[in-house]
C-alpha cells in the first residue's frame, strides 16, 4: 500500500482543568489514503471535533496534545513550527465548520473573506487575478456573483456552507476536515450539500475527513468508518463492513438506532448510559459499563485495537473470545 | 441610501422623548425639589414682599404643571432664558465656555481610547499571563483614582516638581486668545490662523488635562475591550480565519479585534456620561475655562436660570453624542437594520 | 468513589471546621489570580470598616484639634502623615474622616438599590407599556452625567449629610433597575421558569422562588462595585465644595484644601486623602471583581 497522505499515530490531547485532567483523544491512530473519504463517528464528547482540530493543530485552549504524532505527507504537524504549520493551513488542509453563520466574520464582506485568503498564501497574486479566482470558485458552487458583496448575514443557511467550502477549495487543499458539515442545515440543503461535496471531490481529487455523530451523512460519503468513543477508536472498517457486519457492541448499538423505514417499529431504539467522565477513566473497557456483552475482564483490561478481518479493526474482548 | 436616511430620520425622532424625559428631571431638580431658585438666591432673611415680587416676575407663583408647560415652550423656542443676577442672556457664557469643554472632553476620549482599546486587546490574547494581571490591575486602579486626584498628582509632578508643563488654563498669558479666536475650539483656531506658536502653546496646555481625563477613563475602556476580545478569541469565527492560515496578528487585531470594537463603541455612548463627569472634575482642577467651571461658579452667585441651562445643554450635549454613536454603528456593522 | 467517601464523614464541628480551612486553602487552586483579587478587597474593605467603627483604636489625636501639632509639617515622627495648614494631624483626619464617607456611600448604595431593585423587577417581570415608560426613563437618566445630576441636586437641597446621600442615591437607581431588569426578562425566558408556569405555577410564586434569588446573587456584586462609585461621587462633591457642612472631618474636603498648598510643594496635603479614597474605592471594586469572577464571569463584562 502506498504512503498515506495523513497518519495520525499514538495521539493523546489533554485539557487540564480545575478538577484534574480530561484526557479528551487517547492513544488514537488512523490513517487516511489519498482521495479517500474517511468518516468519524461518534457522540458529542467523544473527542472527535477536538481530534480533527488536532490535526490543524487549533485545539481550543487549554487543551493541548500531549503525545503521539500526525504525519501528513510525511510531515509531523505537531512539531513543525508554527509559521510552517501556517503554511499547511488553507493551503494544504482547509477545514470546513459546523456552524456557517458564526464562522464567517460578521463584520467582512464575503469577496474580502477570499481575497484575504489569497492575499495570505498567494502575495504574488494581483487584485483582479484573485478576484477572477474568487468568481470563478463561486460559480462553481453555484452562487450568483452578485453575492459576493453580501454580508454573511443576509446569505441563507446553504449558501453560507458553500462560501465556508469554497474557502476551503480556493487554494486547492490536498485534505478537506468537515466538522459537522450539515449539523446547521435543515434536511433539504443537506441533501444537495452531499451531492456538492461528492461533485467537488472528484473534481478536485479531494480527500476527505468528515466528522459527525450522523450516521446517515457517513453512510452517504465515506469509504472508511472510524467510531470513537470516549476519546479512542473502537471500530474502524470499510463503511459496508460498519453498516453491515460491525463488530464492537458500541458500533452495532449505534447502528441499531438508526430508524429504519422499511420495518415497522412501535419504539426507537435507545442505549441505555452515558458516556463515562473523562477525568479519572474508569480501568478496563470505557464502554463497559453500558456494554450488554460486558463480561469481568473488560471491567479490569482495556482492549486493544486489532484486525479481526483484512482492514476491519475493532476494539473488544468478546471478538477475542469468538 | 435611502434606508440610511431613514434609519437616521427614525433614529433623530427617538431622540426627542429621551430629551424631553432629560428636560423633565431637570425641570423637576430645579423646580420641585424642596427649596426654590428665588428663596436660595435671595437667602432666607430677604423680606417675604420682595420674595414674592421676584417669585411673580419669574411666574414660579403659577401652578407647578403651568411652569411646566411654560419651560418646555421656551425650551422649544431655543430660548434658555435671562441670568437675574448678571443681566445677560443665559446662552452668552454657555456658548463662549462649551468649546472649551467639547476640546478638553475629547482629547480625553481619545487618550482614553488610545491606552484602552490597546491594552485591553493584548491582555486578552495574553489572558492569564503576568502582563493580563498587570494590565487588568492597572485598569482597576486608575478606575478607583477620583479624576481630581489623578489632576493634581500630574500637577505635582510636572508641573510643580519638574517644571515641565503649565497646570492651569487653556493658553500661556504671552499668548492672546482674542488673536485667534474663531470657533473657540483652539487647536482648530490657531491652525486655522497657521499660527505654530500659538498651537503649540495650546496644545501643550491640554496635554495633562487630556492625560488626567483619558488615564481614569482608559480602564473602563481597557476592560471593556478585554471583555469582548476575550468572547470573540473564543468564536467561531476567529477558529476559522486561523485554520484558512491567516497570521496570528491579523485574527488577533483583525478579526477578532474589529469585532470587539462594536460593542465598545456602543458602551462609549452611556461611558460617555462618565467622561462628562469626568470633565467637570478636571475643569476644576485645571481651571480650565469650560462648562463645568461655570456651573460650579453659577451655582455659588446663585445664578440659577443658567445653572439649569448649562443642565439642559449637557442633556442636549448626551444626547447628540447617543445619536451619534448610533449613526456610526449602523455604518460599521453591517447587521444593523435599517 | 472519592465524593462518596467524603460525604461519608461524621458531621462533627471539628471536621466541619477542617473542611472549611480545606475549602478555603484550596480556593486560591480552583479560582486562581481571582481568588487573591477577593481576599486583597476583602481585607482592605474589613480594615477600613473596623477603621470606621474603633477610629480612636488608630489614633490618638482629634481631628480638628489644631494644636495638635506645628502647621504644615512634614510626614514623620508623631504626624505620621504631616500636619495640614491649621496644625491639625492629618492621619486623625483620615481615620475619622472614613466614617463620612463610608457611611455616605453605603446609606447612598442601600438606597440606590432598594429604589432600583423593586422597580427593576416590576419592570422586567409585568412588561408592557410601564416597562416601556420606565426603561426610557431610567435609560436617559442613566445616560446622563450622574456628577452633574448630583451637583445640581446638592446645590438645590444645600448642605448636610443626608442631602448629600440623596444626591448620591439619585443616580445609582438606574443602575440596578437596569441590571435587575434585564435578569429578570432573561431568567423569565428560561425553559424550566416557562415549565413552571405552563404547570400552573403562580406568579408571585415564580417571582420569589426563580427569579428573586438568582437576582440577589449578582447585586450583591453590583453593590460592591457600586458603593466603589458613590464613595468616589461622595469625594467629588466635598472636593468641590458641595459636600458635608464644614467641621466633619472630609477626606474630599481635605484635598481641596490641601490644593492650594500644592505650589508651594506640601505634596503630603493632597497626597493621603486622595490615597485614602482610592483605596477605599479599590476595595470594594476588588471584592465586586473577585465575587463576579467567581460567581458569574459574564457579569461585570457589559
Amino acid at each position: 500500500m502506498s504512503e498515506p497522505l495523513l497518519k495520525i499515530d499514538e495521539l493523546c490531547i489533554d485539557y487540564p482543568i480545575a478538577l484534574g485532567t480530561v484526557r479528551a483523544v487517547r492513544g488514537v491512530s488512523l490513517e487516511v489514503q489519498g482521495g479517500e473519504t474517511l468518516g468519524i463517528v461518534g457522540e458529542s464528547g467523544s473527542g472527535k471535533s477536538t481530534l480533527g482540530l488536532a490535526i490543524l493543530r487549533l485545539v481550543r485552549a487549554p487543551g493541548r496534545i500531549t503525545a503521539g504524532r500526525v504525519l501528513f505527507e510525511g510531515k509531523d504537524l505537531a512539531s513543525v513550527p508554527e509559521d510552517q504549520m501556517r503554511e499547511v493551513r488553507g493551503k494544504d488542509i482547509a477545514m470546513v465548520f459546523q456552524n456557517p453563520l458564526t464562522s464567517l466574520n460578521p463584520l467582512m464582506r464575503i469577496d474580502r473573506h477570499f481575497l484575504e485568503v489569497l492575499r495570505t498564501h498567494k502575495p504574488e497574486l494581483k487584485k483582479p487575478e484573485a478576484l477572477k479566482l474568487v468568481r470563478e470558485i463561486l460559480t462553481d458552487l453555484g452562487i450568483e456573483e452578485n453575492r459576493m458583496g453580501a454580508y454573511p448575514h443576509q446569505l441563507s443557511g446553504g449558501m453560507r456552507q458553500r462560501i465556508m467550502i469554497g474557502l476551503g477549495l480556493v487554494l486547492r487543499p490536498k485534505l478537506v476536515i468537515c466538522d459537522e458539515p450539515t449539523t446547521a442545515l435543515d434536511v433539504i440543503v443537506e441533501a444537495g450539500f452531499i451531492d456538492l461535496l461528492k461533485r467537488l471531490q472528484k473534481e478536485f481529487a479531494l480527500t476527505i475527513v468528515v466528522i459527525t455523530h450522523n450516521l446517515g451523512l457517513v453512510a452517504e460519503l465515506a469509504d472508511r468508518i472510524a467510531v470513537m468513543y470516549a476519546g479512542q477508536i473502537v471500530e474502524n472498517a470499510p463503511a459496508e463492513a460498519v453498516f453491515h457486519q460491525p463488530l464492537h457492541p458500541y458500533t452495532q448499538g449505534l447502528i441499531a438506532c438508526v430508524p429504519n423505514i422499511d420495518v415497522e417499529q412501535e419504539t426507537l431504539t435507545t442505549m441505555d448510559g452515558s458516556p463515562p467522565g473523562l477525568v479519572d477513566p474508569p480501568p478496563g473497557c470505557s464502554f463497559a459499563p453500558r456494554c450488554p456483552l460486558a463480561m469481568g475482564r473488560c471491567r479490569e483490561q482495556e482492549p486493544p485495537l486489532l484486525e479481526h478481518r483484512p482492514g476491519h479493526w475493532a476494539a473488544c474482548w468478546r471478538i477475542n473470545n469468538e | 441610501m435611502k434606508n440610511l436616511m431613514r434609519y437616521l430620520s427614525m433614529r433623530l425622532l427617538l431622540t426627542i422623548p429621551m430629551l424631553l424625559i432629560l428636560l423633565t428631571v431637570v425641570f423637576i431638580v430645579m423646580r420641585v425639589i424642596p427649596g426654590d431658585p428665588v428663596s436660595a438666591m435671595l437667602g432666607d432673611h430677604a423680606p417675604v414682599k420682595f420674595v414674592a415680587e421676584k417669585k411673580h416676575e419669574l411666574g414660579l407663583d403659577k401652578p407647578i404643571w403651568e411652569q411646566y408647560i411654560d419651560y418646555l415652550a421656551q425650551l422649544s423656542r431655543f430660548d434658555l432664558g435671562r441670568s437675574m443676577i448678571l443681566q445677560e442672556a443665559v446662552t452668552a457664557p454657555i456658548l463662549e465656555k462649551l468649546p472649551a469643554t467639547i476640546e478638553l472632553t475629547l482629547t480625553g476620549l481619545l487618550v482614553a481610547l488610545g491606552i484602552g482599546i490597546p491594552l485591553g486587546a493584548w491582555a486578552a490574547k495574553n489572558r492569564r499571563s503576568v502582563g493580563d494581571f498587570t494590565a487588568r490591575l492597572y485598569g482597576n486602579i486608575v478606575y478607583c483614582i477620583p479624576v481630581f486626584w489623578m489632576g493634581l498628582i500630574l500637577q505635582m509632578i510636572f508641573g510643580v516638581a519638574f517644571d515641565w508643563l503649565p497646570i492651569a488654563g487653556r493658553v500661556g498669558s504671552r499668548v492672546m486668545s482674542s488673536d485667534f479666536e474663531q470657533t473657540g475650539f483652539y487647536l482648530v483656531d490657531t491652525l486655522l490662523k497657521a499660527d505654530l506658536k500659538a498651537f503649540t502653546d495650546v496644545a501643550i496646555h491640554l496635554i495633562l488635562p487630556a492625560l488626567t481625563l483619558g488615564i481614569t477613563l482608559s480602564g473602563i475602556f481597557l476592560r471593556l475591550t478585554r471583555a469582548n476580545m476575550l468572547d470573540n478569541l473564543k468564536s467561531d469565527f476567529v477558529l476559522a480565519a486561523r485554520a484558512r492560515g491567516l497570521p496570528e496578528g491579523k485574527v488577533v487585531y483583525g478579526h477578532a479585534l474589529g469585532n470587539a470594537f462594536v460593542p465598545v463603541l456602543t458602551m462609549l455612548g452611556l461611558q460617555f456620561a462618565v467622561l462628562l463627569s469626568g470633565a467637570i472634575l478636571t475643569e476644576t482642577t485645571f481651571s480650565w475655562p469650560g462648562m463645568g467651571r461655570l456651573l460650579l461658579e453659577r451655582i455659588y452667585l446663585r445664578d440659577y436660570p443658567t445653572v439649569q441651562g448649562i443642565i439642559v445643554i449637557f442633556a442636549l450635549f448626551v444626547s447628540v453624542i447617543s445619536l451619534l454613536v448610533d449613526i456610526i454603528h449602523a455604518l460599521i456593522d453591517p447587521r444593523v437594520k435599517y | 468513589m472519592k465524593n462518596t467517601r467524603v460525604s461519608q464523614l461524621p458531621p462533627s464541628p471539628g471536621g466541619l471546621l477542617n473542611r472549611a480551612l480545606h475549602a478555603f486553602s484550596t480556593a486560591g487552586k480552583t479560582y486562581g489570580a481571582e481568588w487573591y483579587i477577593l481576599l486583597v478587597g476583602l481585607f482592605i474593605v474589613v480594615f477600613m470598616i473596623f477603621m470606621t467603627a474603633f477610629p480612636w483604636l488608630f489614633t490618638s489625636f482629634n481631628p480638628s484639634d489644631q494644636d495638635a501639632g506645628p502647621q504644615l509639617a512634614a510626614p514623620g515622627g508623631i504626624h505620621l502623615m504631616g500636619t495640614d495648614n491649621l496644625g491639625r494631624d492629618i492621619w486623625a483626619r483620615m481615620v475619622w474622616g472614613a466614617q463620612t464617607i463610608l457611611g455616605v456611600a453605603f446609606a447612598a448604595a442601600l438606597i440606590s438599590s432598594l429604589i432600583g431593585i423593586p422597580l427593576g423587577l416590576l419592570s422586567g417581570f409585568v412588561g408592557g407599556p410601564l416597562d416601556r415608560v420606565l426603561s426610557l426613563t431610567m435609560d436617559s437618566v442613566y445616560s446622563f452625567p450622574g456628577l452633574i445630576l448630583a451637583i445640581a441636586f446638592a446645590a438645590m437641597m444645600g448642605p448636610g449629610v443626608v442631602n448629600i446621600t440623596l444626591a448620591v442615591a439619585v443616580i445609582y437607581i438606574p443602575t440596578y433597575y437596569r441590571l435587575v431588569r434585564g435578569q429578570t426578562i432573561s431568567i423569565r425566558e428560561e425553559l424550566y421558569v416557562e415549565a413552571a408556569q405552563v404547570l400552573g405555577a403562580k406568579r408571585w410564586t415564580i417571582l420569589g422562588r426563580y427569579i428573586f434569588p438568582n437576582v440577589i446573587a449578582t447585586t450583591v456584586v453590583v453593590f460592591s462595585v457600586n458603593i466603589a462609585d458613590a464613595i468616589m461621587t461622595e469625594a467629588a462633591l466635598s472636593y468641590i465644595g458641595l459636600g458635608l457642612p464644614a467641621g466633619m472631618p472630609d477626606w474630599g474636603m481635605d484635598l481641596s484644601m490641601g490644593k492650594k498648598f500644592l505650589p508651594s510643594g506640601s505634596w503630603w496635603l493632597i497626597t493621603f486623602p486622595g490615597m485614602m479614597i482610592m483605596t477605599l474605592a479599590l476595595g470594594f471594586t476588588l471584592l465586586g471583581e473577585g465575587l463576579a469572577e467567581i460567581l458569574n464571569p459574564k457579569l461585570l463584562e457589559r
